[in-house]
């Protein structure tokens, strides 16, 4: 069994049909496995969060996020990937 | 415990709404077994070790910020005070020394190279002086390479005749780039008590108590700090230390997590993570902003030091339970140019020279790029350095100067150096004369303070 590294992956912009399936659909493409994902609303704006496993992936996390950006482009949203670290660092000792 | 998805956009938005950056990620590089039998030998020697020992840190720093999507402004180098290893005359040109150092920085594309520089708090050497003697030319011609001089210290008074050098230096310095507003002197600092490990420019060089090398972090977060003091109206002091204490902790974590990961990619031991708040021309990126965020109209209104002094030492409690170590200036920065609202306050008649230099007494970490009348005398220029030197030394701290005289701009005229280093008014400057003072030879003794043991 390898070992996981995850990465979060977050999407924010307006609402609409089809981004869960879209950006889903550019991480399956990679063997990037969805491991958590939720929704939430930020100041007004749709934001749906991913934790991925990466460690399977065969692009690394520039050529993901290239991909990643040019697929939200199309959906007119915004999106983020980043290692998971930085968020643990942040908030917990 | 888990990552809620509300800790996940405020890591987000800090990053990408309130311009949490790390400032400048910078390798100290130990110089001391550099040697050479003539200056060009030296020189190559000095090239050879910076190229050999920093050959993939642009590389590994832009792996690291990819990996967290997080933006790092500057990548650096800093080495021993090149006057420790250069061995000259007091007549000698030193310029192919820092030509050396610029053309490593070019080879393994880092932005600044801290360290020639040299230490005479106490007094100067031939090579002090030869090295001091070449900054003006270094710094003019040469891109990359920064100079700090460190004049004075608790311990061992202000070496007040190289306080009247540095000003000459800085005189000369501006002259030799009048055509770019006098820019060059921005890259030079004199110093009382300059720390060993300081990862920011100008001032930054790897002091002799330093290992053969070391990665130092340095954060810019005063965006985020701003931004949370302004979600509290209505909070009272208490509550606003609490919520600069926390804001401080998180962005130092981040500070401490990119330290680590590139030191452990390099094999370089890390070294420190300075805490100071390090702003940046971007709007809202501000400490005068903070200030009026914390109910001030304008930053240098009264109560700004008592503000400032919060804030710096809020700041401090909140940052040094995030890292394992931590160090450099580790105080607020006030650099007028740096800081649009700053500037704005200069504009705005708000801040004067001498109420910059009482925050710095309470802020550290000195009169920092500051632009004065082009026709300040020398002796002026040795007396504002040397009021400074003497914050630092009484206080017990770090305080630096970085001043630039503007040549044929008078004060209110603006400076435009762009980028990172900004712009602002030209400040103006008492008209009353000190060169009866500042002319006598010799050194203004250690005080009393300094005798601890």
């Amino acid at each position: 069994m390898c070992k996981t590294e995850r990465a979060v992956v977050t999407v924010i912009g307006k609402d609409r049909v089809g981004i869960v399936a879209n950006i889903s659909s550019v991480l399956a493409n990679h063997n990037v496995n969805i491991l958590d994902i939720s929704q939430t609303i930020m100041q007004d704006l749709f934001a749906m969060i991913m934790l991925v496993d990466i460690s399977q992936s065969d692009a690394d996390l520039s050529e993901l996020r290239k991909e990643l950006e040019k697929r939200a482009e199309e959906l007119g949203v915004q999106v983020l990937i980043q290692h998971e670290d930085i968020f643990r660092f942040m908030h917990r000792v | 415990m888990p990552i809620s998805p509300q800790e996940i956009l405020e890591t987000i938005r800090m990053i990408r709404m309130e311009h949490l950056d790390i400032r400048t990620v910078t390798m100290g590089i130990s110089l001391l077994d550099v040697k050479g039998d003539s200056l060009e030998i030296l020189a190559e020697n000095i090239y050879k070790k910076i190229v050999e020992k920093a050959g993939n840190l642009r590389e590994v720093v832009e792996e690291i910020s990819n990996k967290y999507d997080i933006p790092i402004a500057n990548t650096r180098i800093t080495v021993t005070p090149i006057a420790l290893i250069a061995r000259a005359k007091e007549d000698d040109d030193l310029f192919l020394l820092a030509e050396a150092m610029d053309k490593a920085g070019e080879e393994i594309k880092i932005d600044y190279l801290g360290g020639f520089g040299a230490l005479v708090h106490k007094a100067c050497t031939a090579c002090d002086i030869a090295l001091i003697n070449s900054i003006p030319r270094a710094l003019a011609r040469l891109e990359r390479v920064c100079s700090s001089v460190n004049v004075a210290s608790t311990k061992s008074g202000i070496n007040m005749e190289a306080v009247l050098l540095m000003a000459e230096k800085i005189k000369e310095t501006a002259e030799l780039s009048a055509d770019r507003d006098s820019v060059a002197c921005a890259k030079l600092v004199v110093y009382c008590n300059a720390p060993e490990d300081n990862p920011f420019m100008a001032g930054g060089f790897h002091g002799v108590g330093e290992g053969e090398t070391a990665i130092n972090i340095a954060i810019s977060g005063p965006g985020t700090v701003r931004a949370a003091l302004k979600r509290l109206p209505n909070a009272n002091l208490a509550e606003i230390t609490e919520e600069i204490k926390r804001t401080a902790f998180k962005i130092t974590r981040v500070g401490e997590l990119v330290g680590r990961e590139i030191s452990a990619k390099l094999g370089v031991p890390f070294g420190i993570v300075d805490l100071s708040l390090a702003p940046t021309p971007e709007e809202g990126d501000s400490i005068a902003d903070i200030l009026q965020a914390m109910g001030l109209e304008e930053c240098g209104a009264p109560g700004s030091l008592a503000a400032i002094a919060l804030l710096t030492d809020a700041v401090k409690k909140g940052g040094v339970f995030a890292s394992s170590s931590v160090g450099g200036m580790s105080g607020t920065f006030i650099p007028v140019t740096e800081d649009a609202g700053m500037a704005r306050a200069v504009a705005r008649g708000s801040l004067s020279i001498e109420k910059l230099q009482a925050m710095t007494a309470v802020c550290s970490v000195g009169l920092d790029m500051v632009a004065i009348p082009g026709d300040t005398p020398v002796e002026t220029i040795a007396g504002i350095i040397a009021d400074e030197m003497a914050i630092g030394m009484m206080n017990n701290k770090t305080v630096g100067v970085r001043i630039i005289p503007a040549i044929g701009k008078k004060a209110g005229e603006w400076v435009e150096f762009g980028g990172l280093l900004g712009r602002a008014p030209v400040l103006s400057v008492s008209p009353f004369r000190s060169e009866g003072f500042v002319r006598r030879k010799g050194r203004i003794q250690a005080p009393l303070i300094s005798f601890t043991n």
